[in-house]
């Protein structure tokens, strides 16, 4: 196996990404295309009108949760903005990192909570916040603090808010087209029976097609979850990868990541619903089913491994 | 419309197409140019942090170690090389030195706990630590800049405009003379 370089794994994770994010995109075009065409019993023009609801439907989602902001995310995790007096290494760690990437510097918050975690909000690095818990800040030193910062950051530099943000609107877009529609076929069927039968053009293919429809509907919406999950892992490897990027020095957040999955707390203010944007899966139970394509993180021990594969190869060469 | 018509507009439209195509890559060439040169001159902002730092630093330390003078002498003359360099060239020579009696300085402190314990002298000690790391990111992206600024110039297609133009490949900030890649050596 092709040993984990810095710049091919960049490469790497960022052609996968976007590889699922193609394949999710074909098929909430797929999904709203058949379905559309079920709908309207076989006629073409159907198809395209379920076609453009669903992305119509996508467009508004996401220029609705666009604009959400940051300050909504910090007040569901109770977190507190700092400036530079209130904790000057952790606000020079970051300052760092903002100019080995070339970017403004963050909002940078703190979270009183003992369970040791970190996160990063924004829809671009000029209107980005990282976060962080007085857990994890006590726990790490100064290069494996700069690790996960770097991390945080990252997520922001290659736009992974952004793209879960779209991932989720397609997902949800996807969900929601499968549900209606299986609505709409429960209670026409059972009003079928007390009408006489439609004009009854092309009956078989009809049959076909919403037998298709039926299917299409009711495992889309699994695949579409499966590939977001992988989505997200994905970006996980990036933003890994990218921090050893911005410091060079992929043993700090590998040591970072070793403290913090041996630690058993639960953090208090995460829930489903934000889990995808910490450094490592709050929800202990599901770290531990890290193995699966149901997780939203990879798990820690691969993730430690490529970074200190990147050192080595990243080492200069003794004379 | 006969052939000939034809085949003038296709043609044409060609020309039009090239002519965009090379206006848009010559645009994208000076912002990356743009780039460079100002990720050069953020690296010159870290180091002038580092001076202003360092007479606070100074007068915090002879407050406690008092005899260590020729140490602390070392570290202001160094600092006044570095202001007064002409030159790139100097001024790089000027700056490695004055790194090396920064750690001449930090190694003498340990002997000196009281010293060390200090909140103020804690408080220097962190912004030091963070003034020399932000002059050495500031140096790698400044080589990060190059490095994507260089490769663009060199590939095709766009290595077309830049010849063209006379786009060339810059230099990476690199340690020049073989003496200064050695870590300064700390005598006691």
């Amino acid at each position: 196996m092709e040993q984990a370089y810095l710049w091919t794994q960049i490469r790497k994770n960022r052609r996968s990404s976007y590889l699922v994010m193609f394949l999710t995109t074909a098929l909430l075009v797929l999904t709203g295309y058949v379905i559309g065409m079920a709908f309207a019993r076989g006629e073409q023009a159907g198809a395209y009108l379920g076609l453009a609801f669903a992305l119509t439907l996508s467009v508004i989602l996401i220029l609705a949760t666009w604009f959400g902001g940051t300050k909504i995310m910090m007040a569901a995790s109770r977190a507190r903005r700092i400036e530079k007096k209130d904790h000057p290494r952790l606000f020079n760690v970051v300052e760092e990192m903002a100019i080995a990437s070339g970017n403004p510097m963050p909002a940078v918050y703190i979270i009183e909570d003992s369970a040791p975690n970190a996160f990063a909000t924004g829809r671009d690095p000029q209107h980005a916040a990282v976060a962080i818990t007085t857990g994890l800040l006590g726990k790490l030193d100064r290069d494996e603090l700069q690790g996960v910062m770097a991390h945080e950051m990252s997520h922001v530099r290659n736009y992974d808010i952004l793209f879960a943000m779209i991932m989720g609107v397609m997902v949800g877009s996807i969900a929601l087209l499968c549900d209606a529609f299986l609505r709409a076929t429960w209670y026409g069927a059972r009003g079928r029976r007390r009408r006489s039968s439609s004009s009854g053009k092309g009956g078989g293919a009809q049959v076909i097609i919403l037998v298709a429809a039926l299917l299409l509907a009711i495992l889309a919406p699994i695949f579409a979850k499966l590939l977001q999950l992988a989505m997200s892992r994905q970006r996980e490897y990036l933003a890994d990868a990218s921090a050893a990027e911005l410091t060079r020095y992929p043993e700090g957040l590998a040591r970072a990541l070793e403290k913090i999955s041996g630690d058993k707390e639960v953090l208090e203010a995460a829930n489903r619903a934000t889990q995808h944007l910490y450094i490592v899966n709050p929800i202990k139970a599901f770290e531990k089913r890290a193995a699966g394509a149901f997780s939203t993180h990879p798990p820690i021990g691969e993730r430690v491994r490529i970074l200190r594969e990147m050192s080595h190869t990243m080492a200069p060469r003794r004379a | 419309m006969n052939g000939a018509v034809i085949a003038l507009l296709v043609v044409l439209g060609i020309l039009v197409i090239g002519v965009l195509w090379f206006a848009v890559t010559y645009n994208g060439l000076i912002r990356w140019r743009n780039r460079v040169k100002n990720a050069w001159s953020q690296i010159d902002v870290q180091l002038k942090r580092r001076y202003d730092l360092i007479p606070n630093l100074v007068e915090t330390v002879k407050g406690y170690a008092a005899h260590e003078k020729e140490v602390l002498e070392n570290v202001t003359k160094a600092r006044s090389a570095c202001m007064s360099a002409t030159g790139p060239a100097e001024a790089a020579k000027a700056e490695n030195f004055l790194a090396g009696t920064l750690k001449s300085l930090f190694a003498v402190v340990e002997n000196y706990p009281q010293l060390k314990a200090n909140e103020n002298f804690m408080q220097l000690q962190e912004e030091l630590t963070s003034t020399e790391n932000k002059i050495s990111f500031a140096r790698q992206f400044y080589n990060d800049t190059v490095m994507r600024y260089n490769t663009r110039i060199q590939q095709i297609p766009t290595n077309i405009v830049a010849n063209i133009c006379s786009f060339r490949a810059e230099d990476m900030f690199e340690v020049e003379a073989a003496e200064e890649r050695e870590a300064p050596k700390v005598k006691f």
